[in-house]
This record gives structure tokens, sequence and C-alpha cells, in this order.
């Protein structure tokens, strides 16, 4: 809420038609998405590798990801917002993977789970994507090998936060 | 030690082959060139129906470079035979064993691309593990450890070139 402070509120120009109820709705419009959509997280598992362990382990019933919304993976990139990229990546994959964020309707949002996801991790060869952010742009990186399903959800905190924070663009653009 | 092993031992020789047991296998070195007898034999007589694996070593120091491994295993007898053969590095070739065995095809698609060994008479070794394109042979000890041959254009800020210009200023 203390950011709703520091946005400037422009003064009403002369004639205009919109009331000053509208305009600061507008202003919450981000904020509003924003909380609406960091709640609903329907997230695409890219599961190639040992990592998936830990993934059914923290959406499963003891850590249980639906305690924040993002319990329901789908498994079609076309009716997901989040994907999560659980494993070691190829070069071999990587044209996989690229395909699949690129089917991802918009919002999207990417989460690189475990070191190798990360980094490459040990992987230091010829078979290995040293990290999935050479070649699609990842909003959250989760360490460890594996991670702890504690790590997992503190990265989808921190997912939730950077998406509340965000423009979330509805009509236009600009809007 | 299995008595299978002083039968197939006692043939060695007239295969022009060397063999002893090490590590409860018998392990047969042979040049390339016995190699279809000596396994039509095994197989047909001594009842080695399986073939395990096909693999290579690489010796960079040693002529001829490469050692070529084969692993046999009879389900009968319950015991294990390992084959080896040395090729050189301007011809690494030798014989396919797919009229044999039919698990050789693969095994052979992936020594072929990993070591450059080729297969006589395999006529399908094109790339089982690696992708269409990928140049040179990965697990030979003269690729370079991060010979990295990427199929997607990497994102900006990741030229492999220009990082590592940015690692040698430092």
């Amino acid at each position: 809420m203390s950011r709703a402070a520091v946005i400037p509120i422009e003064p009403l120009a002369a004639g205009h038609g919109k009331s000053a109820a509208f305009e600061y709705l507008t202003t919450k419009k981000d904020e509003l998405a924003g909380w609406a959509r960091k709640f609903s997280l329907f997230p695409y598992p890219f599961v190639t590798a040992c990592c998936a362990m830990e993934f059914m382990a923290v959406s499963s019933t003891p850590y249980d990801t639906d305690r924040f919304g993002a319990a329901l993976p789908r498994f079609s990139p076309r009716q997901s917002d989040l994907l999560m990229v659980v494993g070691t990546v190829t070069h071999k994959q990587a044209p996989i993977l690229l395909k699949v964020y690129e089917q991802m309707c918009e919002p999207k949002w990417v989460m690189a789970f475990g070191v190798c996801a990360t980094s490459g991790g040990f992987y230091q060869n010829y078979a290995a994507l040293a990290g999935i952010d050479r070649i699609i742009p990842v909003d959250v990186y989760i360490p460890g090998c594996p991670p702890r399903p504690e790590t997992v959800i503190d990265g989808i905190m921190q997912l939730q936060d950077r998406i509340a924070r965000q423009k979330h663009a509805i009509l236009t653009k600009d809007f | 030690m299995a008595a299978i092993f002083d039968t197939i031992a006692a043939e060695l020789p007239a295969l022009g082959a060397d063999g002893g047991v090490e590590h409860g296998l018998l392990v047969v070195q042979l040049p390339p060139d016995g190699l279809l007898t000596l396994v039509r034999r095994l197989k047909l007589e001594w009842r080695f129906d399986m073939l395990l694996d096909v693999t290579a070593i690489d010796w960079p120091q040693r002529q001829p470079r490469f050692d070529v491994v084969w692993h046999l295993y009879s389900t009968r007898h319950r015991v294990r035979v390992r084959i080896r053969t040395r090729v050189a590095e301007d011809e690494p070739v030798v014989d396919t064993l797919t009229p044999l065995y039919g698990s050789a095809a693969f095994a052979e698609r992936e020594c072929h691309e990993m070591y450059g060994i080729r297969f006589r008479g395999n006529a399908d070794l094109r790339p089982i593990l690696l992708y269409e394109g990928f140049v040179g042979y990965p697990l030979r000890k003269d690729y370079p450890k991060q010979g990295e041959q990427p199929l997607v254009a990497y994102r900006e800020g990741f030229d492999l070139a220009e990082r590592d210009e940015r690692a040698e200023r430092g």
C-alpha cells in the first residue's frame, strides 16, 4: 500500500469526462490485476530430470503449493502461465523448451527450478545447456540440487511479489 | 572359475587371440579381423546369447589409439566375456555385430557418435543421443570440455565469444 503513495496522480484536465473515482481506480488497476494473478498461477512443469521428485513433493499434501494458488499443473503450455523448468536441459532439448515457451500466452512467467536449469549446475560439457536463461527470460531462480521444498515455496513467494509489483497490460500495451 | 572359460581359452590361440580371467570375467584381446569368427562361435557354440554393450576407450598417446570393447553375457552359464580390439585413428573401423545381435544396432550408433568408430555393415549410423549437425566426437579425450554446439541462438548477453573476452579482461 505504501507504493500507492509514491505514484503521482495527475490533476484532472479541464473538461475531462471521467470521474475522479474512475481515475483513482485506474491507478490501482495494476495492483488489482497483480493481486488476482499472483494467487492464480497455472504451472506447466517442464520436467526433465531428478528435480521432478522434489517437484512432486512440494506440490503434494505435505508442502502443498495450493496454499499459494499454484496447485493445478496444466499439461498444455497454452493453458498455463508459469513455466517451471525442472531439471537439466540439454542442447538437444533446448529447441523444445523454446517452442513450449513461445506457445504460452501472455502473461507468462518462468521459474528455473534447481541448479541445472539455473546455470547448468555441475554439468559443463558438450551436452548440457548452461542455464535456461541463455534461451528464454527467467523470472525467478531456485537454487539447490535438488532444492528443498521450503526453497521452492520461497521461490513461489518471490515470484508472487514480482507479479504483484508488475505492470499488467489488460486492454492495450499501455493499459 | 566357470568351466566354460577353460573351454573358450583353449580355443583362443587358434583364433589369434589372447585371453585371461580378470575380475570374474573372461577378457579376450584380439585383432579386429578375428572378431566375427570369435563372436559367432561365442554365440552359437558357447551360448553367449546377450550383447550387453559396445563402447570404446580413447588412449590419445597410444598407437593404435582406440580400444573397442564388447561385453557378452550367457544366460545359460551366467558368466560374462569382454572382447577388446585395437583400431587406429586414421581408420577406426570394425565389423558390425548386428547380424548376430539386434541390440548391437543402437549401441554401435552411440559408439559411433561418441568416439567416431565406424562399424562396417551397420547401415544406420545416424546420431542417437546427439543431434544432426554435431561436429566432432565428444567422448574423445581431445574434445574440449566446454565444446558447446547450441541448436538455439543464445539471447543477448550470452554470446560465447563475448563472454570469453570479458573473462580475459577480468
